[in-house]
């Protein structure tokens, strides 16, 4: 710990803002976009798409206008995040827009553009209007109240392909769900800054396990256990798992008690078997997982997750080229849940490991964050929006690779599906204003030039 | 805090590991045990992705291709399908191909390494060349002859080119459109259920698929190895045998339909058809000449490929002395295509040398070059060349003044012989009318071509069936085709 005179006056502090870095970048987001689109074009009809500009100026110009809300608003954040989401979400259009090329009678790309439009908006409306992200500390217990509601409410509408996740009205759906994981990430957060040390040091020892006492972690569990049995009763298996990592991440992070990883593992274990062996819908997934080809030797024809592992392997090493795939074979699923088998057959591993870095990036600049805030309840939110994209790419991409059992998930920016694109954008927004905390130079320090002691805990 | 933070990081990259790895296990390593899963489509996709070659009949196409927009972008359609459908077999892409379309695929389709100007690269990109085309040798106007002559009725014409092999028509009747297999889809499938029950088979191949007994046809054979044998030495001298004729070992009398039968000299036998004097000649060549001789013609080849299978011939190797005596006249078990009896007329036309019949001349590029071409080749030499010669005579003799009067052409040298095969159990199914035969122009000195017709005519009164009535006329217009050309 160090400390300046106080009657010295303090040195001109200008930590780099990287404003111009981030541009330039966004520059080769679109255009990276603007290059697929204009390939998968000429891959299908030998003639770059009419709309090229278009899209490109739409891509782009809802780029500037994130750009100049951060620019503004969030002048210190982290230059990476806002271009790899506009990568990410240009990428996704161009493969939607690949796919509408193969279902003629249904067109997504051009309602994909107006929800990432939506989900641009809310995230200028998160920079612009949130201006400390520690104000939703206080709205913990409103922000659960109204997760738990939105959860609750798909249970009245009729499911969609097996899964009841789908509030309808009119023409138009959305999945509430994938909004509770934001706010149950800010509860999780908020709830275990502030028993942090009550988690972590009282109650009984039980063996090795140091146990909290039922009064502090009773509530958490609770609605925690509530949350994924309402997932399970919606079949919403992968968000039910995102959850569930999610919460022993979170409370591993806050507690730094290895045993609730173990007993974590423990009931996630129990859990899956019980619900695996006992559950028609999850119980398919898992034999599917265990023999994608069973159906095929069955002469029923290749499941989707057979197809799909046929379309990674046609992709091989450098991928068939955009637009020049039969992902398409996947069938209804092609462009919502699978599609980075789009990806892994027309850029090849190549691109898709390009693609996993750019993730990867993403949660690492959300864990960077983390490790420079100086709140318990900022670094527990920037740590927990982090991990939701993690174990969603990890949940999903597993899924259709054949890793893990398949469960229903949208890849965060790249496929189809409007409540997910507008969650990540907000999810983003989230990420830009810790970071702009997070490396915005100690208001103690500008005034005084005392750099803030670091907390006794952190170390 | 901050150490359990670097640990779920260190979590995330675990997990971000694993999905690289897998990544690479799929992509990579597995890969092409899943590009060769059957249920992959792709290899589906990709084959009708570009059109197919073309068979062609005198240079000209017999099929096409056109462009359905649908997944399988390209279908096979057929020129006058129902005329050329023994030649080109079908070509679905829901029930797979047959005969050319299956022999010759991988021209067609483009996967032949030898189609690629530079065979090895081809081999490792995995990628297409456009489909080459098949030049069949079949003959238009000689395919349409035989069609028409048969005229819907159920039964089969091979023709052949006696001094090269070449098939010059092949056609079975009633006969189907393959266009309607090309595709996918409810019309495919109807199409496909209501095919296969009709009774008359439309997509039997009669040709070379269906054999039946030969009935007397069969003896040129039986006379051929009669003489090879020196059986017979002098075909006009009599033979001194009975008629009818008590087959050895039995009280079973064969009896003639012709007269005159008693102690014919073997050219009479064969002029008039005389069962009784073949059916002794067979039993005295012996089993083993018979089979031998049959051999040479042929019979009992389970290889023969014209490039798609030809059914077997069948004369028995183990039978008692009547059952010879009746296997010589091309009855008990002794079977044939309509192609093996063409073979037969085509090597007594041919001096005695029998050529590897084929139906594929060459084929080429889609450019134009040639990839493989069909050369002639001697298939076995089926009797000696004397007995050839007088043969040929005997042949003549049917048609100049005997059962095969009907199959005489003005200007050139025709030989024939009739047949009438009984078939069924105790001789009871409508009897299958037999005619083979060739033809030399005869300013000419090679024959033009060998023919065999047969006619299962089930709705014929059965005592009009004969040979020479049903069969020969067709076999004439085959063979004026062929000499008009």
């Amino acid at each position: 710990m160090t400390a300046t005179t106080a009657d010295a006056p303090p040195p001109e502090l200008r930590l780099p803002k990287r404003r111009g870095v981030e541009l330039s970048l966004l520059v080769g987001a679109v255009l990276i976009s603007v290059y697929g689109y204009a390939a998968v074009g000429l891959a299908r009809n030998d003639a770059v798409p009419p709309d090229v500009a278009g899209y490109g100026g739409g891509l782009g110009l809802l780029a500037l206008l994130a750009h100049l809300a951060v620019r503004f608003r969030a002048p210190y954040a982290d230059p990476l995040l806002l271009p790899i989401a506009v990568l990410l979400n240009g990428l996704g259009l161009v493969l939607i827009y690949r796919l509408d090329l193969e279902t003629p009678k249904d067109q997504a790309a051009t309602t994909q553009l107006v929800w990432s439009t939506l989900g641009v908006a809310f995230f200028i409306a998160v920079v612009v209007f949130l201006r400390d992200h520690r104000v939703l500390q206080r709205y913990a217990y409103l922000s659960v109240a109204a997760a738990l509601v939105l959860m609750i409410v798909p249970i009245f509408f009729p499911a969609v392909n097996g899964a009841k996740i789908w509030i309808r009205v009119g023409g138009f759906s959305f999945q509430p769900g994938e909004f509770a994981k934001i706010l149950l990430a800010v509860f999780f957060a908020a709830y275990l800054a502030a028993n942090r040390n009550a988690l972590a040091y009282t109650g009984r020892r039980i063996w090795k396990l140091q146990l909290p006492t039922g009064r502090v972690l009773g509530p958490i569990v609770a609605i925690w256990l509530f949350s994924v049995g309402v997932l399970v009763l919606e079949r919403d298996l992968g968000t039910s798992l995102l959850f569930f990592g999610l919460f022993v991440i979170m409370l591993y992070v806050a507690t730094g008690r290895t045993g609730w990883i173990a007993v974590g593992l423990l009931l996630a274990a129990v859990g899956a078997f019980v619900v695996g062996s006992f559950e028609p819908h999850v119980h398919s997934r898992v034999q599917d997982w265990i023999d994608p080809f069973a159906s095929i030797d069955a002469g029923q024809g290749p499941s989707q997750l057979a197809q799909s592992l046929f379309a990674f392997a046609a992709g091989g090493m450098l991928g068939t080229g955009l637009g020049l795939g039969h992902s398409i074979l996947i069938g209804f699923a092609a462009k919502s849940d699978f599609i980075l088998a789009t990806a892994g057959e027309e850029l090849g591993l190549t691109g898709l490991t390009a693609i996993f870095m750019l993730y990867a990036l993403l949660v690492a600049r959300g864990y960077r964050a983390g490790l420079a805030l100086r709140d318990s309840f900022g670094r527990l939110l920037s740590i927990g929006l982090a991990s939701i994209l993690a174990l969603q790419v990890f949940v999903i991409a597993g899924g259709v690779m054949g890793l893990i059992p398949l469960t229903g998930m949208a890849m965060p920016f790249l496929a189809q599906g409007g409540s997910s694109v507008v969650t990540n954008w907000i999810i983003i927004a989230l990420l830009i204003r810790v970071s702009d905390q997070a490396r915005r130079p100690h208001p103690d320090q500008v005034e005084t030039g005392v750099i803030a002691p670091i907390l006794e805990d952190e170390l | 805090m901050i150490r359990y933070i670097r640990r779920a990081a260190a979590f995330c990259l675990l997990l971000l590991v694993a999905l690289l790895l897998n990544a690479a296990r799929v992509q990579v390593f597995e890969a092409p045990s899943l590009d060769d899963n059957s249920a992959n489509r792709r290899n589906t996709i990709d084959r009708y992705d570009q059109p197919r070659g073309n068979i062609l009949v005198d240079g000209k196409p017999v099929t096409g291709s056109k462009d359905t927009g649908e997944q399988l972008a390209h279908e096979r359609t057929y020129r006058h399908g129902p005329l050329y459908a023994p030649v080109t077999g079908y070509a679905s892409q829901t029930y797979g191909t047959t005969l050319i379309e299956n022999a010759e695929d991988e021209i067609l389709s483009g996967t032949d390494p030898m189609l690629a100007p530079v065979p090895f690269w081809n081999e490792i990109t995995r990628s297409r060349q456009p489909g080459g085309d098949v030049a069949t040798t079949v003959k238009d106007s000689m395919q349409r002859a035989a069609y028409e002559g048969l005229g819907g009725r159920r039964g089969a014409v091979a023709a052949v080119e006696p001094t090269s092999g070449k098939i010059l028509a092949l056609v079975s009747t009633p006969s189907y459109d393959p266009g309607r297999l090309s595709g996918t889809g409810s019309p495919v499938t109807d199409a496909w259920r209501e095919l296969n029950a009709q009774t008359s088979q439309p997509m039997l191949n009669r040709a070379i698929r269906q054999t039946y007994p030969p009935g007397s046809t069969f003896k040129i054979v039986t006379a051929a190895a009669a003489l090879d044998a020196e059986v017979v030495t002098d075909p006009d001298a009599a033979t001194d045998s009975p008629s009818p004729y008590v087959l050895p070992g039995t009280s079973t009398t064969l009896p003639d339909e012709a007269s005159g039968c008693a102690d014919a000299s073997l050219a009479e036998a064969i002029r008039v058809s005389c069962n009784t004097v073949m059916a002794r000649l067979g039993v005295r060549v012996g089993l083993d000449g018979m089979v031998e001789a049959a051999g040479k013609f042929g019979f009992n080849d389970t290889g023969l490929k014209i490039p798609s299978g030809v059914a077997k011939s069948n004369f028995d190797t183990d039978m008692s002395d009547d059952q010879l005596a009746l296997s010589s006249i091309g009855q008990f078990d002794t079977t044939a295509t309509p192609l093996q009896m063409a073979m037969v007329a085509s090597a007594v036309a041919n001096g005695g040398e029998l050529m590897y019949p084929h139906l594929v001349d060459r084929t080429t590029t889609h450019s134009g070059s040639t990839v493989r071409t069909t050369g002639s080749r001697t298939y076995h030499r089926a009797m000696d060349p004397r007995t050839a010669t007088q043969l040929r005579q005997m042949m003549i003799d049917v048609v100049r003044d005997g059962t095969g009067g009907n199959a005489a052409i003005d200007g050139a040298t025709v030989g024939g012989k009739t047949g009438t095969a009984q078939h069924g159990i105790d001789n009871t199914g409508t009897p299958y009318a037999w005619f083979i035969s060739w033809a030399q122009a005869q300013d000419s000195a090679r024959p033009a071509v060998a023919v065999a017709v047969v006619v299962e005519d089930a709705a014929a009164d059965r005592a009009d069936i004969s040979g020479g009535g049903s069969a020969a006329p067709i076999a004439r217009s085959v063979m004026e085709a062929a000499l008009a050309d």
